[in-house]
């Protein structure tokens, strides 16, 4: 792509080569080629994001670009000179750096043990940590962030683990750094303090390759857009030409107008479930709400303020004292199965670590929880079980290469499609989704958020926790908002805004980076 | 981001040709122990031309049931990720308590005394693997700390039931009795292999067929995903446990009228033969995979890799064991490159 450098972000116009460039690569995995003749030019002081759905290429793509896979055609160029990366290792040495969606830290080593993992500062034979510890302490401090270099990295919240990520990303030489969907587990709040930090780097003259699915927030930080599809680069526009709706249209390829479904206005019907002074310890306290049929209910809050533990206990998962009653009728506390035989399921915002069996095929995966169903004369029914998994798989469209592959080699959305049929198996009344769309692309988003609302018309009771603010505001009829294990609001109809929530789940009435960092922490 | 998220027609196998989709349907893990045993028999027909006989290779897989038995069991708890030290010496205190109380006689001496002295066996096996499961879930140990303690009591308490000896059939009359249940043949199967075959039968029913079975993989496979499912984890783990209890005795029926004694070193290392015997049949030490047939035909491998040694004289026989931790670090090797395949 011969596109003209030219951008808003700052840095010099054309007369320099590109700091890295991709010309026409192709990258072919035995006869499949999943990414065709791309072209991609980064410049200094450059924030530039890649968008695409799953499967689009995105990965594969930013793995040629940081030396984890070589191209099997075209080329990459550092400052207009063409170059093969021996491996991630190489494209380190040369400045382009990667900062990892997983958080991989040792969760017993402090952080400035993290950041030097592997290079660690020596004085003769000994580890010199002060020296280790005041060179990550500016580190930190270059990023915008108050985190104590000595502090166990498992004392520390996610959002800030991630900070400490991006610091050891950061403690080599660097000239581009490529984010992998960094913001996927953060609250909006957080997600604000690291586009802060994206900017510091950004003004430093720093080139930034920026992968995401959360489309408001390339727009805010993108100077340029790359869009792929299937492989191919659909379109490279500046960011300030494209709204978020166009960027779903060219992600998609066909109109994304109406990502969430028409909501229902039907009159609310009777008491579903109804939650009476629950405590889990440690966690939420004295927490009381009832939940209508047909009602789709939210949970918003920061990370850590309580919401999946509350309904962990709801649902029988954590020792919790309080009462709970479906349709009237008490259910008791601590029995998974218990809650189940009452109607309620609950879907894991976990759902390699706590939905699905990642080692098991697809036919295990979707009867666990409603073996019983399949059982005859005692014996599992094979047959009936594969009828299940054509059904489900007709029903709730889930891309499978083949029926025998396992659930761990879907693609996140085909996972979440998966565990949505293995519960909805158990024929429920109340059905509870934490983060039903995480790292999930934005097509299969809108077909969720369809079933979300379709259940609640077949007169389903249905909650729905999110961190995502606009897809609690696009698909629920009422919102409670939690903070520090209490819960502090209920929004509905027009209050319902993103600056209403945050009042509540902030406690503070403004968007203050750094100090609504600090309240973010458990 | 994976990159299947295309629809893809489940009726085709982007082209590639039949053969190599038959063999690709086929679960490699799963056959390689079977190619083994394959190889080894010819390895075994080469050295000596008697290894091929009826005879010898009856023998073999006589010899094999004990440990083909207690392996079962142990498929079972290794499925569901746990793992069980005490089963040899589970098997001495069974062993011990089953002709104690045969010499206490009663009941005649005949054969309802033999029939008590079984269900003696498999209550205090069920109760000694239960205290594993119950010790292990309740207390959120490890099971390999677990069934190391009780792996040392178990064998303690016999050494002292023994009075540091062994304790031996008193009676000729019961003993004799005994015999044909390790001697006897039914339509000329030896009476072990039979009940080596029942085991393998009713484990691959439990384990591949009923809910429980399905539990242990799930439970094995992840135990947090199990629990979200509804599953009581503690109960199946705690029953896998019973269940390697109840293998333990029943392979104690066989092997007390062999010898007709048990003393401190009875069952020494047997936990080492059943771990490999699960391991080289192909069942994954992390859990969530169980082959109840690969674990038979591993115990069956370790005893042919003897008879083998023993017929050809190639190596010395007091290299067996050395010979068999050959073996289980090898499979252990396939099995990560199969692993890695897929």
């Amino acid at each position: 792509m011969d596109e003209p450098l030219i951008h808003h972000g700052g840095a010099p116009p054309g007369a320099s080569p590109p700091v890295l460039a991709a010309r026409g690569v192709a990258k072919a995995f035995g006869p499949v080629e999943v990414l065709t003749d791309v072209g991609l030019a980064l410049a200094a002081g450059e924030v530039h994001a890649v968008i695409g759905e799953n499967g689009a290429g995105k990965s594969t793509l930013m793995k040629l670009i940081s030396g984890h896979l070589a191209p099997t055609r075209g080329a990459i160029e550092i400052d207009g000179e063409a170059v093969h990366f021996a491996g991630p290792v190489d494209a380190e040495s040369r400045g382009i750096v990667l900062v990892h969606q997983e958080i991989l830290l040792a969760p017993h080593l402090t952080v400035a043990q993290n950041i030097f993992l592997g290079r660690e500062l020596k004085r003769g034979l000994m580890v010199d940590d002060r020296a280790m510890n005041a060179q990550a302490a500016a580190a930190l401090r270059q990023l915008g962030v108050d985190i104590d270099p000595r502090a166990l990295v498992s004392r520390l919240s996610i959002a800030r683990r991630q900070l400490v990520q991006i610091a050891r990303a950061l403690a080599v030489p660097h000239r581009v750094v490529i984010f992998d969907e960094p913001t996927a587990s953060l609250t909006p709040i957080e997600t604000e303090a690291l586009l802060k930090v994206i900017r510091a780097l950004k003004a430093r003259g720093v080139a930034i390759l920026y992968i995401s699915h959360r489309l408001p927030e390339v727009a805010a930080i993108a100077d340029r857009i790359t869009v792929l599809r299937d492989g191919r680069l659909i379109a490279t526009r500046d960011a300030d030409t494209l709204s978020p709706v166009e960027m779903a249209r060219l992600m998609v390829g066909r109109d994304m107008a109406q990502l969430y479904p028409q909501r229902s206005e039907a009159p609310p019907g009777a008491i579903a479930l109804e939650v009476r002074d629950l405590s889990v310890p440690g966690f939420a306290a004295d927490i009381s709400f009832t939940l209508r049929k047909g009602e789709i209910l939210g949970f918003a809050g920061l990370i850590g303020a309580g919401r999946t533990e509350l309904i962990e206990g709801v649902t029988g998962l954590r020792p919790a004292h309080g009462a709970v009653s479906v349709e009237g009728r008490p259910i008791r506390l601590g029995s998974v199965r218990e809650s189940m035989q009452a109607g309620i399921v609950y879907l894991s915002e976990d759902r390699k670590g706590k939905g699905l069996l990642l080692g098991q095929n697809l036919r295990v995966n979707l009867t666990l929880a409603a073996l019983r169903r399949f059982l005859r004369h005692g014996f599992i029914d094979r047959q009936a079980e594969e009828r299940e998994l054509d059904a489900a798989i007709g029903a709730f469209d889930i891309r499978a290469r083949r029926k025998e592959m396992l659930a761990g080699q879907l693609s996140g959305g085909n996972q979440q499609k998966l565990l949505l049929a293995k519960m909805m198996l158990l024929a429920p009344e109340i059905v509870i989704i934490d983060e039903p769309t995480r790292g999930i692309d934005i097509g299969t988003k809108q077909q969720i958020y369809r079933f979300i609302a379709k259940l609640a018309a077949e007169g389903k009771a249905v909650i729905v926790i999110s961190s995502e603010m606009q897809e609690l505001i696009g698909i629920c009829h009422r919102i409670l908002v939690m903070r520090a294990g209490r819960l502090v609001g209920e929004v509905a109809g027009e209050a319902m805004t993103e600056d209403e929530i945050v009042v509540h789940a902030t406690g503070v009435s403004a968007m203050a980076g750094d100090a609504s960092m600090r309240a973010a922490q458990p | 981001m994976t990159d299947e998220a295309r629809p893809l027609d489940l009726d085709k196998d982007g082209g590639r040709s039949g053969l190599a989709r038959f063999f690709g349907e086929i679960d490699m893990a799963a056959v390689a122990p079977f190619i083994a045993l394959a190889a080894l028999f010819l390895l075994g027909a080469l050295l000596n031309p008697n290894f091929l006989t009826t005879n010898n290779l009856m023998n073999v897989l006589t010899r094999s049931s004990f440990i083909a038995i207690i392996a079962v069991g142990a498929t079972f708890v290794i499925s569901a990720g746990g793992l069980d030290l005490s089963v040899g010496s589970s098997a001495a205190l069974v062993a011990g308590i089953m002709i104690l109380f045969l010499n206490g006689g009663g009941l005649d001496g005949g054969t309802l005394l033999i029939g008590a002295a079984m269900g003696v066996a498999i209550l205090v096996g069920g109760l000694a693997g239960l205290a594993n499961g119950a010790v292990t879930v309740l207390g959120r140990i490890e099971p390999f700390i677990v069934t190391l303690g009780t792996m040392a009591i178990f064998r303690s308490v016999t050494t002292w039931l023994a009075d540091g000896g062994s304790i031996a059939v008193k009676s000729p009359d019961v003993r004799g009795l005994l015999r044909p249940i390790y001697t006897g043949t039914v339509f000329g199967l030896p009476v072990p292999v039979l009940i080596m075959a029942v085991v393998g039968l009713v484990g691959a029913f439990i384990l591949y067929r009923t809910a429980f079975g399905r539990h242990v993989i799930a439970v094995g496979s992840n135990e947090d995903v199990a629990r979200y499912s509804g599953v009581h984890v503690g109960r199946v783990r705690a029953l896998t446990y019973v269940i390697q209890g109840v293998c333990v005795a029943i392979a104690v029926i066989v092997y007390v009228p062999r010898l007709g004694a048990a003393t401190a070193t009875t069952g020494l290392l047997w936990e080492l033969q059943a771990i490999t015997a699960v391991v080289i049949g192909g069942t994954a030490l992390r859990g969530g995979v169980g082959r109840i047939w690969g674990t038979i035909c591993g115990a069956f491998m370790l005893e042919v890799v003897g008879n083998i040694m023993v017929l050809s004289s190639l190596v010395s026989e007091y290299l067996i064991g050395a010979v068999q931790g050959v073996i289980i670090v090898i499979a252990m090797l396939v099995q990560k490159s199969l692993m890695r395949r897929s």
